[in-house]
């Protein structure tokens, strides 16, 4: 594929003679990652891609990046690899988009956040609370008169197993973040611009 | 009258003068060298209609009678032209009217530059008067859109849009501009619009890909090729033949593709599709190598993609790589452009010849011609077929007009029987099948090759979408030649009723109006076509006339088209009869 947008890609697709390899059938969780230029309404443009093909974004986190005027939207979905590696093609077309990337799992260092608010005299009366927040990895973020707001970073299963134990106190409010992926490819962002920047510039003769 | 212009901007920058918003927009197309320009007013876009005033003689603008009119029009023009296709609408009502063909001209990557006036910036969100959210309406089916609020971001914006519609694959964009960044007022300055960093129309070669395509090719034993509109769009015509005559392999056309190669020459194996030609479909299945180019494996042209050409090697040259593995998984893909791609490609082939595969096309054709063709284009007596209505008109014009189809079995018949002899000749709704495409969009290829002659060809239903449109015709005396295939039915859904769903005609009779009791209205001289013996020489009246004119051709009404490819089925499936 000569697409310059494409040059990050993790995930190739594999054929065998002509047809898809089993596995890109099955639906997994995929980590889309998509470099766009800071334009209002382009988040519709993308969402629609999923929306056309009824794929269900699972979480979305859109930030800014280390260069200026460049943000990263990060994509949860489940969806078999085919289909990943189809909507991943068709949101390069957006003429805003300047990469979008598919990762498996084992390509990226991922993280969340949860908050969670339970009353405060919880960790009054004892300290259960106390000693699942320290042997949990989370930390208390705020203490109000009347409820306290724990916080952990984790994966997925991990902010949601903290979520079960303190379930018995009464979780008031719990709340994930979309994850956040970074990519173990060597390649920086300013260098994959440069290379855009020229792919931009190429002219047919006619 | 561009030198003129170019001073008159020239003037207005060295004195710092300020021009409006509206006259900015007006500038910015006359810069990309618009001169005409589809379109009908209303309260958000008259900054913009005033400006126009004043330019009317540079700027020639075409009142429709819809919106709808407007965008079928401007893709007509497009079409016929290569060049991009302009149109504007009010806010609202006037917008979403555009929709339509805008999807169309998604669908069928036709070049547009649409613009929308909108409430003022300061009322945008509050449901003011006709305002709709057009940005959002529109995105899923635009190639790009972009609401201006500023009067200075006008130039730039219009610039952009340009190049973005017509640069790679081609696509429509929908520029929505505010009330007041209309009256607002700004220095012009315009600049073509020459690259956008993450915009990328044409893919960077990959010599190895073109080997190793050049390698399938060499050692195929029974190629065979399918052309799209990618070709044309590419203007690959003449590489397409250079190509096609050395590496010998036999070619068939899309629906869109129409037009891209000669239909006489010794490899042109015909059209392919649910209407396609027998052989065209079956042998599909008997290729070892297929190789597609500017096309995208749209289902009406491969059926049921499970058992679609499994025997085959897939080369896929595409310029679009999110076309790429869509549908049918290649072996070797060439992203390219088609012109580029295959001047390359005719180096590296091995002149060859097939002439026992290219045989099986042969004996195919026999068949289709016994069974089918013979019967729809020399019916001998009974009611008129539409077949020997498209042939004779074919015969007379000798395959060089530009024609026009609506969608439904006189666009399939059409598409069968009118032999295509020089390039960008086919306008049809192909990918969205919007009836009422063909009168507006008649007009609009006019304007685009005022020296060719055109002719739209029409369902009794899909002339009365759009009909309206005659108005359009009939104030500009445009010249176009109507010819409305009459059956009294919705013809191809009457069809599948027949075929299946038991005959039960549910809500496809038409009971129509006379034809050309309207049309006369409209001071169009209009003929009704009952019997056969009137039909060669109404042809030829149509066609030495000077002005617009309409002719009703009043055929069998429970014709249907063969062969047919039914929806979902193998290629091989196809039924002549
Ligand atoms: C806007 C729109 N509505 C509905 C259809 C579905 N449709 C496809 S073909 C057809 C019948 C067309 O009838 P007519 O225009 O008389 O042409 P014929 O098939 O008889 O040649 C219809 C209703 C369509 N393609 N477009």
């Amino acid at each position: 594929m000569q697409d310059k947008k494409n040059d990050q890609t993790a995930v190739q697709s594999t054929t065998v003679n002509g047809s898809v390899a089993a596995d890109s059938n099955q639906e997994k969780l995929f980590t889309i990652s998509v470099l766009t230029e800071n334009k209002s309404g382009l988040l519709n443009g993308v969402t629609i891609v999923f929306t056309r093909r009824k794929v269900n974004i699972e979480s979305i986190n859109v930030s800014i990046t280390e260069v200026e005027g460049v943000s990263r939207y990060t994509i949860l979905v489940k969806c078999s690899k085919e289909v990943a590696e189809k909507i991943v093609k068709q949101i390069r077309k957006l003429v805003e988009v300047l990469g979008a990337f598919v990762y498996d799992q084992e390509e990226i260092h991922y993280q969340e956040l949860a908050l969670y608010k339970v009353q405060t005299k919880h960790i009054m009366n004892g300290n259960k609370v106390e000693s699942l927040v320290r042997n949990n990895g989370a930390r208390i973020l705020v203490i109000e008169s009347d409820y306290i707001v724990i916080e952990k970073t984790g994966h997925m299963h991990e902010t949601h197993e903290m979520f079960e134990k303190l379930k018995p106190f009464g979780v008031l409010e719990f709340v994930r973040s979309g994850r956040i992926a970074i990519s173990k490819s060597k390649r920086e962002t300013t260098t994959f611009l440069k290379e855009l920047e020229e792919a931009s510039k190429i002219k047919i003769n006619k | 009258m561009e030198t003129l212009l170019a001073k008159e901007i020239q003037k207005k920058v060295n004195n710092n003068q300020k021009v409006t918003g509206a006259e900015a927009v007006i500038l910015s197309l006359l810069c990309e060298g618009v001169d005409v320009i589809f379109g009908y007013p209303g309260g958000a876009i008259m900054p913009i209609y005033d400006a126009l005033y004043q330019y009317r003689e540079e700027l020639h603008h075409i009142l429709v009678r819809h919106e709808q009119g407007a965008v079928h029009a401007a893709q007509g023009f497009a079409r016929v032209s290569g060049r991009v296709g302009v149109c504007m609408a009010t806010s609202g009502p006037g917008a979403t009217n555009l929709i339509t063909g805008i999807a169309d001209a998604k669908i069928d990557s036709t070049p547009l530059v649409c613009i929308t006036g909108q409430v003022a910036s300061h009322l945008l969100g509050t449901d003011a008067f006709q305002e709709t959210d057009v940005i959002g309406i529109s995105m899923p089916v635009t190639k790009w859109n972009y609401q201006v609020t500023t009067v200075e971001e006008i130039p730039e914006v219009i610039a952009k849009a340009f190049y973005i519609a017509h640069s790679g694959r081609p696509g429509p964009v929908l520029i929505d501009i505010t009330k007041d960044a209309q009256f607002a007022e700004c220095e012009f300055k315009y600049k073509k619009c020459e690259n956008i960093r993450s915009y990328h129309p044409v893919p960077k070669i990959n010599h190895d890909h073109i080997q190793q395509a050049a390698d399938l090719i060499n050692q195929a034993e029974r190629p065979y090729m399918l052309i799209g509109q990618g070709v044309i769009l590419s203007e690959a015509e003449k590489e397409l033949k250079t190509f096609v005559e050395k590496s010998g392999i036999p070619v068939a056309s899309t629906l869109l593709g129409l037009s891209a190669f000669p239909p006489d020459h010794e490899l042109y194996v015909g059209y392919l599709g649910m209407h396609g030609n027998y052989g065209a479909n079956i042998l599909t299945n008997e290729c070892d190598v297929l190789i597609a180019i500017g096309m995208r494996f749209d289902d009406r042209v491969t059926g049921d993609l499970s058992t679609y050409a499994k025997q085959a090697k897939v080369l896929h040259i595409e310029i679009d790589p999110s076309e790429i593995d869509k549908n049918i998984k290649t072996d070797v893909a060439v992203n390219a452009d088609a012109k580029e791609a295959l001047a390359l490609l005719t180096e590296k082939v091995n002149a060859r010849t097939f002439p026992d595969w290219l045989a099986k096309f042969r004996d195919c054709d026999k068949l289709e011609t016994e069974k089918v063709i013979n019967n729809h284009i020399h019916p001998g007596d009974g009611a008129m077929k539409m077949g020997e209505v498209i042939h004779l008109i074919s015969e007379k014009t000798k395959g060089e007009a530009v024609i026009v189809t609506d969608v439904g079995q006189h666009q399939m018949s059409t598409s069968r029987y009118y032999k295509f002899r020089s390039g960008k000749s086919n306008v049809t709704s192909g990918g969205l099948g919007t009836m009422g495409f063909a009168l507006p969009a008649a007009f609009g290829a006019k304007l685009g090759a005022p020296d060719r002659e055109v002719i739209a060809i029409i369902g009794d239903g899909g002339f009365q979408m759009t009909l309206q449109e005659l108005g359009s015709i009939f104030q500009h005396k445009v010249p176009v030649k109507i010819v409305v295939l009459n059956n009294n039915f919705l013809g191809m859904v009457r069809q599948w009723q027949q075929l299946f769903f038991e005959k039960r005609y549910s809500s496809t009779e038409m009971v129509n109006p006379d034809f050309t009791t309207i049309v006369s209205g409209y001071d169009i001289t209009a003929k009704k076509v009952t019997e056969r013996e009137k039909l060669s020489e109404t042809i030829d009246e149509m066609l030495a006339h000077q002005g617009p004119y309409f002719m009703e051709v009043v055929v069998e009404k429970e014709e249907n088209v063969f062969p047919m490819v039914p929806s979902g089925a193998c290629v091989t499936e196809i039924r002549l009869e």
